[in-house]
């Protein structure tokens, strides 16, 4: 069986950090020790000055596959995750046909299979996305999607949400929530706000993320079943998430890595780079959400990649889709925005361990993302140098899409080596396959 | 001035203002001359993109481009590939290969002409992006503040400190509020929003006004009334119960012109809805400067194409030598 050692890094995971030397026996770790000595013919991966962690675990990718080939597969959305430190990632399920129905789920899990990272599938809670009809949850939970979302947009009727949660707590699995009134976000492309009023783009409030995510904690109280809230934004939000997780209400939180980092003051540009749903806020939010991740009320770091060919995004704002890449940039970006707030275990638990287990991905589910890093554990790892810097350029990003808004700027923190059921997908910063 | 684009009344600063209008002056004079026209601009090519209908505004950039000789492409979205489906992005790049010096771009999006300047090497001038700015109305306001002001004698020209200028209307969706609040601020101006909550933008942080919906409170104060056009689609809606209401509240009727100060203008950027935003007999007081307006819209806009085009050696106002 092939052999490889990672040679010289810290290692990190949810039971800490430490010097070790990480040894790879075909598709798992079986030793993690100080100065392992490489096996004749093993492959020696060097991690010095790296921190060595379980795969980063991304709940909100946009593969866009079936519909979306122009601006991303699965064969790149993968390499891209990859290329990002990601071992799995859970597609959305806004492709055209939507993932409502267990055949379109079937074909993704498919098309997922020799990619370069795992591909786990989230399915509409309503049929189409329209906010109507149930989606055949049971039918599509044996397939073992876990996570339910009508992402890119919220459900907006009540009494849909209301049956939706009572139907899945049988199920045991959680929907997912794109908080956004439709009436309070109507025809807002950015944060509504000073920068908004100045530039003249009409706005959508931050009560527009605020009012549907109050309306589903009420909801959550009522049926218990539990929910987590994709792409939080606002200060509000925060708020209202601490104050269900202190009462007890089963919830989960992520945020974005541009949401940490990006204010509305990017969009004086009118680059529509700069568009995402929901919009980049401003700097009291910023620090909100990084709060919220520091303290825990916020449980992960979801990218929302969200690719878009780039005639789309060279339309005038107005008319372009929202949507950013993130997969490749993301945790250095995160590294960037929470240096000196939060260690490596706290940032790498909101990248590994902490979505593994809401996507149900982690060891206690049967899965084998986000465990620790020991003997017997699957070697889906990476190995990320907090020290690397490096200048984003968009067009050598391996997405299909070029919609990063990070081109040009420098960030701190790369990836260097992942490995993927014990394969080195990439190494030295470039995907292998 | 900075930069060889406007897109925005920010690019002038106070001193880009005062140069302008002074430049205005000059090409006032030209238009009062048998032939009014300079060759400052000769061998110079403008283009206007209009993906907004706006026949008046066009008038005025092209008639202000052929008085400083420069030639004129005309083009329209209407009459465009853009309606076979080519890009914002080629359409640019398509007239920039043609080889024009200066780009005056009207869209309903905000922020267009400012991402136009990244597919061109002409100067781009705004004249109009959706709800962001509309640089060149509030030159010519000033403008025409300027000059009834001189006209009414005493107060030294472009400083407009002292006056009180209430902008009346939908200031939310108006790029000429937003041009003429930094415009008449920079000047000195001190400027009172005057709109129901949902006519004012949502945030009036770092703006230098003051804002209210009582316009019979500050009417008496006003040395300028700037009435801004409703659009009769935000009426019914969630913005306004009606027109009816909108005419009583803050139209300008004949009663209320007559509590005006007595030296107060009355301004409008057109077109006027008689009726709503106005009476229509107030429309026509010999306070009402709506007309002048319009003309001096010619002056400033050649004075700011002279600017960007001609550079500091440029000859301001040279006779036309008789072939053009």
């Amino acid at each position: 069986m092939a052999e490889l050692l990672i040679r010289g890094g810290t290692v990190v995971d949810e039971g800490g950090e430490r010097r070790a030397d990480v040894l790879v026996s075909g598709r798992d770790v079986v030793a993690v020790a100080e100065g392992i000595e490489a096996p004749a013919g093993a492959r020696v991966l060097d991690a010095g000055g790296c921190l060595v962690a379980p795969g980063l675990v991304d709940l909100h990718t946009h593969l866009r596959q079936p519909g979306g080939e122009v601006a991303e597969t699965v064969e790149s959305g993968c390499r891209a995750a990859a290329l990002g430190g990601y071992g799995a990632v859970v597609a959305m399920p806004n492709t055209e046909p939507a993932i409502d129905d267990p055949s379109v789920a079937r074909d993704v899990l498919e098309l997922g299979r020799g990619a370069l990272a795992q591909v786990a599938v989230a399915g509409a809670i309503t049929i189409g996305r329209r906010g109507e009809r149930l989606s055949p949850m049971g039918e599509l939970a044996a397939l073992g999607v876990r996570l339910f979302t009508d992402d890119g947009s919220g459900v907006q009727d009540a009494s849909v949400m209301r049956q939706a949660l009572e139907y899945a707590g049988d199920l045991g699995v959680v929907l997912a929530e794109h908080c956004e009134d439709a009436s309070l976000a109507a025809g807002g492309h950015m944060h509504e706000g000073a920068w908004s009023s100045r530039l003249g783009l009409p706005g959508q409030p931050a009560l527009a993320e605020e009012a549907m995510l109050a309306r589903d904690l009420s909801l959550v109280r009522l049926t218990r079943t539990p929910m987590h809230f994709l792409h939080l934004s606002t200060a509000g939000s925060v708020d209202l998430v601490r104050r269900a997780k202190a009462e007890g209400l089963p919830v989960t939180a992520e945020v974005t890595p541009h949401h940490l980092l990006l204010t509305d003051a990017e969009v004086a540009s009118y680059d529509p780079v700069f568009k995402v749903n929901p919009p980049l806020r401003g700097q009291a939010d910023v620090e909100a959400v990084r709060g919220g991740l520091v303290e825990g009320v916020i449980d992960a770091v979801a990218t929302d990649h969200a690719p878009h060919p780039p005639e789309t995004k060279e339309r005038p704002f107005e008319e372009a889709p929202p949507g950013m890449l993130g997969l490749e940039t993301a945790l250095a970006v995160a590294f960037g925005a929470l240096s000196g707030r939060l260690g490596a275990v706290g940032l790498l638990g909101a990248f590994s361990w902490r979505p593994a287990r809401i996507a149900g991905l982690d060891p206690a589910s049967g899965g084998r993302q986000g465990g620790p890093v020991a003997p017997g554990a699957p070697a889906n790892l990476v190995v990320f140098d907090p020290a690397a810097e490096w200048e984003v350029d968009p067009a050598a990003l391996s997405s299909r899409s070029r919609n990063t808004p990070y081109g040009g700027r420098r960030l701190r923190g790369r990836v260097r080596h992942t490995l993927r059921e014990g394969e080195p997908v990439v190494v030295d910063a470039r995907a292998q396959r | 001035m900075s930069g060889r684009h406007l897109l925005s009344v920010a690019d002038l600063g106070r001193q880009g203002i005062e140069e302008i209008l002074r430049l205005a002056d000059s090409f006032k004079e030209v238009a009062g001359r048998p032939i009014p026209r300079v060759p400052a601009l000769r061998g110079k090519t403008v283009a206007t993109l209009f993906f907004e209908a706006s026949t008046r505004t066009r008038l005025s950039f092209e008639t202000a481009a052929k008085r400083l000789s420069a030639d004129v492409m005309s083009f329209s979205a209407s009459t465009s590939s853009l309606e076979k489906g080519e890009s914002l992005r080629d359409t640019i790049e398509t007239i920039d290969a043609m080889g024009v010096d200066a780009m005056i771009v009207r869209h309903r999006s905000s922020g267009v002409p400012a991402r136009v300047t990244a597919w061109t090497s002409a100067s781009v001038v705004n004249a109009g992006d959706g709800q962001h700015e509309h640089p060149t109305q509030a030159l010519l306001d000033c403008y025409t503040i300027r000059e009834a002001l001189g006209e009414s004698g005493g107060r030294p020209q472009t400083d407009f400190s002292g006056l009180r200028i209430g902008i009346v209307g939908d200031v939310r969706h108006s790029r000429v509020a937003r041009s003429d609040v930094l415009a008449l601020s920079l000047l000195g101006a001190e400027v009172v929003l005057v709109a129901p909550r949902t006519l004012l933008p949502p945030s009036l942080e770092g703006w230098p006004v003051k804002a209210t919906a009582d316009l019979d409170a500050v009417l008496g104060e006003l040395d300028v009334v700037y009435l801004l056009r409703i659009q009769a689609e935000r009426a019914g809606r969630l913005l306004l119960p009606d027109l009816d209401e909108y005419h009583a509240r803050f139209g300008l009727t004949r009663e209320r012109a007559g509590r005006l100060a007595e030296r107060a203008l009355i301004m409008h950027p057109g077109p006027m809805i008689r009726g709503v935003e106005i009476a229509p007999e107030v429309a026509d007081l010999p306070a009402s400067l709506v007309t002048r307006q319009v003309r001096n819209g010619v002056f400033v806009r050649s004075a700011v194409l002279f600017h960007l085009l001609a550079g500091p050696a440029g000859a301001v106002v040279g006779e036309e030598d008789g072939d053009g």
